[in-house]
């Protein structure tokens, strides 16, 4: 992906250039999507009009105000490390996709050694 | 319809059995549902054994609660323990929980009888309902127009008489929009206020369950149900939780509201009249009306569609194929994810998603993600000087009344727009609540809403009630 090119106001984050084709590409297979051509090209429209309405913010002086990920001041939730009775692993495992001796089965994750 | 507070009452009395209430209900939804589609699952068979159950409870002299009885309808995205909750997308079909939200517990335990689990935008992701995987809801007040959502399906329940109650989530107004849109009652509690355990997850910092019901004090007794601690939800508030339901007639008595034109001055001159209306009904009743600007809040929308989608893109990794939902098999695990993921999720959730991903990414991060969470300090901090000088804020809840059926469905920014009255509530965590408001120029419900700060629902349920009792009854007055 292209970086940041377009240099905001001062104080500002840098307003990046236009998303593109390659770039909606790029995201789904972050995003493990498999998309068509027809979806590359309708994503790509879409998501480049919602990030033009975001633009409006991209562009304010904020460098004095701290990010905020939560409402609410967040203290650290701990507990006494006690042992207490958790999910039923035959109930969890009875709606996985796929089960082998008590274990989520899944495909081959690395190639084959040659 | 009889009140919620009225059929608990009536159980607790033996006056009426909850068997013959959830009869009622069922035949309700039997006879109506097929047009409107509120219900993706009715649980006839475990809803006359709960009711049966409180019957008994009743028959050998104990209390089965504040709820007993009353049938209540759950958004699909409320984990029941071995009934199927698929959030209305394909990649959940089937999907049968091993446990149950807290909610629903908490439900239970207030002698509720839980009816079905009701339509949704796939995820939450929508404010139409028409993003469900298993076809739209309609609004009972026009077949041809959208209840709103995401919580369409709860709303369109309660407004079509199925059930006096049900409960929805809102993550940017998607209890508050469809609640207006249907005319009913819809209330956001202040983030923490009511466990997340079981919810699943779409924004986790916004996110938050709710009632729904046909009026105010309804939506409070069901709040004091809900409300409270839970240390299986890490963002749960430990504060104590007096109960609400006692203050809602206490009036407006030199309560300061601000009315808020950054919350009216873009909605339809329909919508605009309404509010005006129910400032002017407020005043009147006693409390002291200002009009109160905050600018910030044309920040929110912008904001809240990237933080939103930011936490989803993290929140949905967890649709791989493995350990519950569909899987579409691949030759790896990393193809299997895509071919999984790519049947699985509909079009707005992928919209989200790449979205969300993108805007996380290396290059972006600081222009778009963190910048958004400095919008979102920005407005906390306007919410924090308003009340300064005013006890409440009112605005509208949508911009308009319910909107046709694929009216905005291919045109993803018209249909966020509906939510900016609601998002800078979410953003900021605080309380908020949609009450019907007599009806817009094309005779279908209007809802206005009542802002209040942190924890102070008991505030914003009385002003609610001064609302509702002054709304109009026939279109036009």
């Amino acid at each position: 992906m292209t970086p940041p090119e377009v240099a905001g106001p001062p104080g500002s984050a840098a307003v990046p250039g236009r998303l593109g084709r390659d770039d909606v590409v790029h995201v789904a297979t972050l995003a493990r999507l498999a998309l068509s051509d027809e979806e590359v090209e309708l994503f790509t429209a879409q998501l480049g009009s919602i990030l033009d309405h975001a633009a409006d913010v991209a562009a304010l002086d904020l460098a004095h105000l701290a990010p905020s990920s939560h409402p609410i001041a967040l203290r650290n939730a701990l507990r006494p490390d006690v042992p207490a009775p958790s999910l039923s692993r035959d109930e969890v495992l009875a709606v996985a996709p796929d089960v082998e001796d008590d274990r989520f089965r899944v495909p081959r994750i690395v190639g084959e050694a040659p | 319809m009889t009140t919620a507070i009225e059929l608990a009452a009536a159980v607790r009395a033996g006056t009426r059995s909850a068997r013959e209430v959830v009869e009622e209900s069922l035949a309700a939804i039997a006879a109506g549902d097929a047009g409107v589609h509120a219900f993706l699952n009715v649980l006839g068979d475990q809803a006359r054994q709960t009711a049966d159950a409180v019957d008994a409870a009743v028959g050998r002299g104990h209390d089965p609660g504040p709820l007993a009885g009353v049938p209540v309808a759950l958004k699909d995205n409320l984990c029941t323990r071995g009934i199927e909750t698929s959030c209305a997308s394909r990649i959940l079909a089937g999907w049968r929980p091993p446990y149950d939200a807290t909610v629903v517990e908490r439900l239970r335990r207030a002698g509720a009888v839980v009816v079905g689990k009701t339509n949704m935008d796939e995820f939450a992701m929508g404010s139409s309902t028409e993003n469900s995987a298993f076809g739209p809801t309609r609004n009972p007040h026009d077949l041809t127009r959208v209840p709103g959502g995401s919580s369409g399906g709860s709303a369109a329940a309660v407004a079509a008489g199925f059930v006096p109650l049900s409960l929805g989530s809102d993550t940017g107004g998607s209890i508050r929009q469809p609640a207006a849109l249907c005319g009913v009652v819809g209330m956001k509690p202040t983030y923490g206020r009511v466990s997340r355990y079981g919810l699943v997850a779409f924004a986790s910092s916004l996110d938050q369950i709710g009632p729904f019901a046909t009026g105010v004090r309804d939506a409070a007794v069901l709040f004091d149900v809900l409300a409270g601690h839970d240390p299986r939800d890490s963002t749960s508030l430990p504060d104590a939780c007096p109960p609400v339901a006692g203050d809602v007639e206490l009036g407006v008595d030199d309560v300061r509201v601000g009315l808020c034109p950054d919350l009216v001055d873009g909605c339809t001159p329909d919508v605009r009249a309404r509010v005006h209306q129910a400032a002017d009904a407020l005043s009147a009743a006693g409390a002291k009306v200002d009009e109160v600007r905050v600018p910030e809040f044309a920040y929110g929308l912008s904001a809240y569609y990237l933080i939103a989608p930011a936490e989803a893109s993290s929140n949905l990794a967890r649709y791989d194929g493995v350990r519950y939902g569909l899987r579409v098999e691949g030759e790896d695990a990393a193809a299997m994810n895509t071919a999984t993921r790519t049947a699985g999720f509909g079009a707005e959730v992928k919209r989200r998603i790449m979205l969300g991903t993108y805007a996380l990414s290396a290059g972006y991060y600081d222009a778009y993600y963190a910048q958004a969470q400095r919008v979102r300090t920005m407005v906390m901090r306007a919410f924090d000087r308003a009340y300064e000088t005013v006890d409440v804020l009112l605005g509208a809840t949508a911009p308009s009344t319910a909107f046709a059926l694929g009216e905005k469905a291919d045109d993803p920014m018209a249909m966020y727009m509906n939510d900016v009255c609601t998002i800078p509530s979410n953003l900021s965590g605080h309380p908020a609540v949609s009450v019907p408001f007599g009806t817009g120029a094309d005779g279908l419900p209007v809802g206005v809403q009542v802002l209040a700060p942190a924890l102070q629902e008991a505030l914003l349920f009385r002003v609610a009630r001064v609302v509702e009792a002054h709304a109009p009854t026939e279109a036009g007055s």
